[in-house]
């Protein structure tokens, strides 16, 4: 897969470039705006249909997936101001707010914590958990971290090779790190994580529908039993702190803790397939961090911007935001293409590269603004550890199967390896 | 140089605290803070790459006159 690095396509198709007939209000908007999201044909580069946007910054119009059309932003400065703009809401509930795919459509009334809330309550709810995040936290969790990926290293050295290492790695280290720090039993973690994967992926409407009414039964049960018998994990001392503060929010509990289960696996499991995956493909840049590993943490920050797994977060402007000589009307849709921002050239010279020694800081991989990622700082951890654990173990570590037949999943949802079998 | 924080649009994202470690820490509610003594950013030149990624711009930087 080296060989699409180079992206050649970027700035030579100008073909779609034709005079917009439509009432689009900016002559630079392409007449057929294109469907967004798509899926990817190599897993680490946006799809190659992503081309006019990338030749169209900071702003152009997209046709979602029920006909809609909405703002994608697409500009790398643009995001980073548009993203901490407070006229853009993130309630989902809102009518209008756009939808990406009709799995999601099914599931957006039902209250999000944290991601789907706007200040001040935002504020409210992220400084609870706050504390639990921290730089601090992360870094006093290493250690723990640590005996997790040895652990399941040595589980699947002694059951391979070869082995899938979506089912036995890049799954469970995050799920059981999200586990002991919420206080949920990773014994349920093969219910959790199957629910998780329909939430996510579907492939129904109606299965992510389902799932989400599985996971808040399931969440609402553990929380009644903190209630009676609290232990020391983020849920117990959230259970805690309402009794402090004399009052009973069920539905708020089970809220957060639907959002900080998921997000805490799903989204780091898919960085590590897909990481790992980019790794085995680019053995020029695998062989580059084994010499000389404290490029790690420079590794990851390049990889969270490569890969851009949550690709296409969701916004509704609620009053008229100008950008550039064009209006984003009150009322309409805003998506942030992360892959295509995260590649922005006159950010990121030659950006389709991998480069662990350019300056990756600043990539919007984890959103930007007030919700920018609450678990981005454990998420470096458990990558960083993962990886070099990973590739110190099995040094012949490499692809058990031909890297274009590897599946990986679609573009309506969080980007990762769909199985990843390995061998050494 | 002078170094200001803005706690109430502070939201714990940890960025100041990771781009510069000599001058930013956390609280122990997860809020950014000055650590003791750094106050003036100690001669750091990642100083104003840490207010340019916090992701809320809670963080102001100016040279001191005089």
């Amino acid at each position: 897969m080296t060989d699409t690095d180079t992206g050649k396509t970027t700035d030579t198709d100008t073909t779609t470039a034709t005079p917009a007939t439509d009432p689009a209000p900016a002559d630079r908007t392409p007449a057929a705006p294109v469907a967004f999201p798509q899926d990817r044909t190599c897993p680490y580069h946006p799809p190659a249909a992503y081309a006019p946007l990338r030749a169209t910054r900071p702003l152009t119009r997209v046709t979602l997936f029920d006909g809609r059309q909405a703002w994608l932003v697409t500009g790398h400065t643009a995001a980073r101001r548009l993203l901490a703009d407070q006229r853009l809401s993130s309630d989902r509930s809102r009518d209008g707010f756009p939808v990406t795919s009709a799995r999601l459509a099914g599931v957006r009334g039902r209250k999000a914590a944290l991601v789907g809330v706007d200040d001040p309550e935002h504020r409210t709810q992220r400084r609870m958990v706050l504390p639990e995040f921290t730089l601090r936290r992360a870094a006093a969790l290493r250690p723990h971290i640590r005996r997790i990926v040895g652990e399941r290293l040595d589980t699947m050295i002694a059951g391979g090779p070869p082995a899938d290492l979506v089912s036995a790695f890049a799954l469970p280290v995050p799920s059981m790190v999200i586990c002991a720090l919420l206080g949920v039993p990773y014994a349920d973690h093969e219910f959790f994580e199957e629910q998780s994967r329909r939430l996510l992926r579907g492939p129904l409407p109606a299965d992510t529908v389902d799932a989400r009414d599985r996971l808040e039964a399931y969440l609402g049960e553990l929380i009644d039993r903190k209630r009676r018998e609290p232990g020391d994990g983020l849920l117990d001392d959230l259970v805690r702190r309402q009794r402090n503060e004399g009052r009973t929010d069920r539905e708020q509990l089970v809220a957060f803790a639907v959002i900080l289960l998921v997000a805490g696996h799903e989204t780091t499991a898919n960085m590590i397939s897909l990481g790992t995956y980019t790794l085995l493909t680019n053995p020029g840049r695998l062989a580059e961090l084994r010499a000389e590993p404290g490029l790690l943490p420079d590794a990851v920050e390049e990889l969270m911007r490569v890969l851009s797994i949550a690709d296409g977060l969701l916004r509704m402007a609620v009053e008229d935001i100008e950008v550039d000589g064009q209006i984003i009307r009150a009322g309409e849709g805003v998506v942030f293409s992360t892959s295509v921002i995260n590649r922005d050239e006159s950010v990121y010279p030659d950006p389709d590269a991998l480069d662990w020694h350019r300056p990756a800081r600043h990539h919007v991989a984890f959103g930007f603004g007030i919700h920018q990622c609450l678990g981005q700082n454990l998420a470096r951890a458990e990558l960083e550890i993962a990886l070099h654990a990973l590739f110190e173990r099995l040094p012949t570590l490499r692809l058990a199967a031909p890297a274009d037949e590897i599946p990986f999943k679609p573009g309506d949802t969080v980007q990762g390896m769909l199985e990843l079998p390995v061998t050494w | 140089m002078r170094i200001g924080i803005d706690k109430d649009t502070c939201i714990g994202a940890g960025q100041c605290a990771l781009t510069a470690p000599d001058v930013f820490t956390q609280d122990d509610d997860g809020c950014g803070t000055l650590r003791p003594g750094r106050e003036d950013g100690g001669g750091s030149a990642l100083v104003r790459e840490a207010a340019r990624a916090c992701p809320v711009g809670a963080i102001t930087v100016s040279e001191r006159v005089g």
